[in-house]
Order: C-alpha cells, then sequence, then structure tokens
C-alpha cells in the first residue's frame, strides 16, 4: 500500500547551535500488522513501514526498527543535538519497498 | 483397530499436550527474544523508564515513552501480543536525549518491557502491566 502515505513532521527552523531540539514526526500509514481478517474470514497481508531512520548532515539521530505492533498511522516523539546549520532527512521504509522521504533545513540563528 | 481404555486415555493426553504447545511457545517466545537482545546478561531493575498509562481504553493505539540515559538501543516488547517485538529505538551520535515516543497496539491485557542495552555493554529493563479495555488486533 503506497497510496495516500503523507509524512508530516515538525521540526524547529531556527535553533542555537548545540540546542537539543524536539522533534515530531507522523506519516499516515495503516500499518496492517497480518492478524486482522477481512468479512470472508481470510488473513489480510501485513503492510507495514518496518524502519524509520532521522539523520542530521548524514549523521544518524535515531534509527527505529519497526514491528507490526507499532499503532496505524505511526508517530514518533524524541530529540535531536543540532551543532550547525543543515538538513535532517527523516525517511521511512515500506515492506513493498517504498521509501518515503522528508527533509528539512535548520538555520542557526 | 481398537483401543483399550488405557490406549484411548493415553491418546488423549498426547493429543493435549500437542495442543498446548503452541500457546507455551507464545509465552516463552518474549522471554526468548529478550535473552537472544541480552546473550543472556543479567538485566538491571533501573536505569530504563517506561512510561504508559496503566489502563489503554483502546488498544489500537497506546501511546508510550521509553527512556533510558546512555542507552545505545533500547527495545519494546508486548508480551501477549501475537508477535511481541514492538520497535527497537539505536540511537545515533546526534541523538539529544536516549528516549523516544511513539504509539502502539496491544491485543489484551499484558506486561509490556523496555530492554535498553546501555553503553557500557549491560542491559536494563523495566516492567508494567498495562490493561486493555478494548484489544487492537481486529478480529
Amino acid at each position: 500500500m503506497a497510496s495516500g502515505v503523507k509524512p508530516r513532521v515538525k521540526v524547529p527552523s531556527s535553533v542555537s547551535a548545540g540546542e537539543v531540539i524536539e522533534i515530531k514526526t507522523l506519516i499516515s500509514h495503516k500499518m496492517e500488522s497480518g492478524q486482522r481478517k477481512d468479512d470472508d474470514g481470510n488473513t489480510i497481508p501485513r503492510s507495514i513501514i518496518n524502519r524509520f531512520t532521522c539523520t542530521f548532515n548524514g549523521e544518524t539521530v535515531i534509527d527505529v526498527t519497526m514491528e507490526p505492533a507499532i499503532s496505524t498511522n505511526p508517530y514518533f516523539q524524541f530529540e535531536a543535538k543540532v551543532p550547525e546549520a543543515g538538513e535532517f532527512v527523516f525517511t521511512w521504509y515500506d515492506d513493498d519497498g517504498s521509501v518515503y522521504e522528508e527533509k528539512k533545513s535548520v538555520t542557526i540563528g | 483397530m481398537e483401543f483399550s481404555r488405557r490406549e484411548t486415555l493415553a491418546l488423549g493426553a498426547g493429543a493435549a499436550a500437542l495442543s498446548m504447545l503452541p500457546l507455551r511457545s507464545f509465552a516463552a517466545t518474549a522471554d526468548e527474544m529478550i535473552a537472544e537482545f541480552t546473550g543472556g546478561a543479567d538485566l538491571a531493575q533501573d536505569g530504563v523508564t517506561l512510561t504508559a498509562p496503566e489502563i489503554a481504553e483502546n488498544g489500537n493505539t497506546v501511546p508510550i515513552e521509553v527512556s533510558a540515559p546512555g542507552a545505545s538501543e533500547i527495545r519494546v516488547y508486548a508480551t501477549g501480543n501475537p508477535t511481541p517485538p514492538v520497535a527497537a529505538f539505536a540511537f545515533g551520535p546526534l541523538a539529544g536525549s536516549r528516549a523516544a515516543s511513539t504509539r502502539i497496539r496491544l491485543a489484551e491485557t499484558q506486561n509490556v518491557v523496555a530492554v535498553a542495552k546501555l553503553e557500557d555493554g549491560s542491559f536494563a529493563q523495566s516492567t508494567k502491566l498495562i490493561k486493555v479495555t478494548i484489544g487492537g488486533c481486529g478480529g
């Protein structure tokens, strides 16, 4: 399922150097667990986002391995250290091979 | 082919034991997975904090937060779910804190376990019982 997947990320656009900031991410995805059955009793195949990463200027902030127990529309909140101006890259990896990416630039000021 | 009373009883007991096997292996799986992660190392009972509601009305989306100062990785297991692993958070050099929040699914009232791998190579865990009113695995 790669339709209707929309990543949303909240990052302050301007921070002071070395500051620790809070990041919130949400991606719309049904996260089909592979446990549910449809009306005819057939198991609905698993279709989830299995990995989420956040990097800043190429350096890892967090790397999350996700299992079917993560809720629909996966939400993550975590903190990142911003040593200099640069760009956050958020990447979600879908079971079906799709990769969703979102970028946020941060300036020092 | 005829069965004596004794043979029939023995067969019945065998069948009962067989049918219980899958249940057993489910129950052991979370512990086994934790042991696999830690390599059988001792788990300290402090050093990791698992924040979650005591009662989750909707098992489809239960907010949790894990925090373990000095951890390189935190894994979360739901011992009563069909598949116990929930998530593994690996922290990189730019992590502002060794903490993260997310929302998880819980099939039923159960213990949720957070296991942290600390940078000195030791492990810590925290267990919390979460009561679930409506399960989150669908039917």
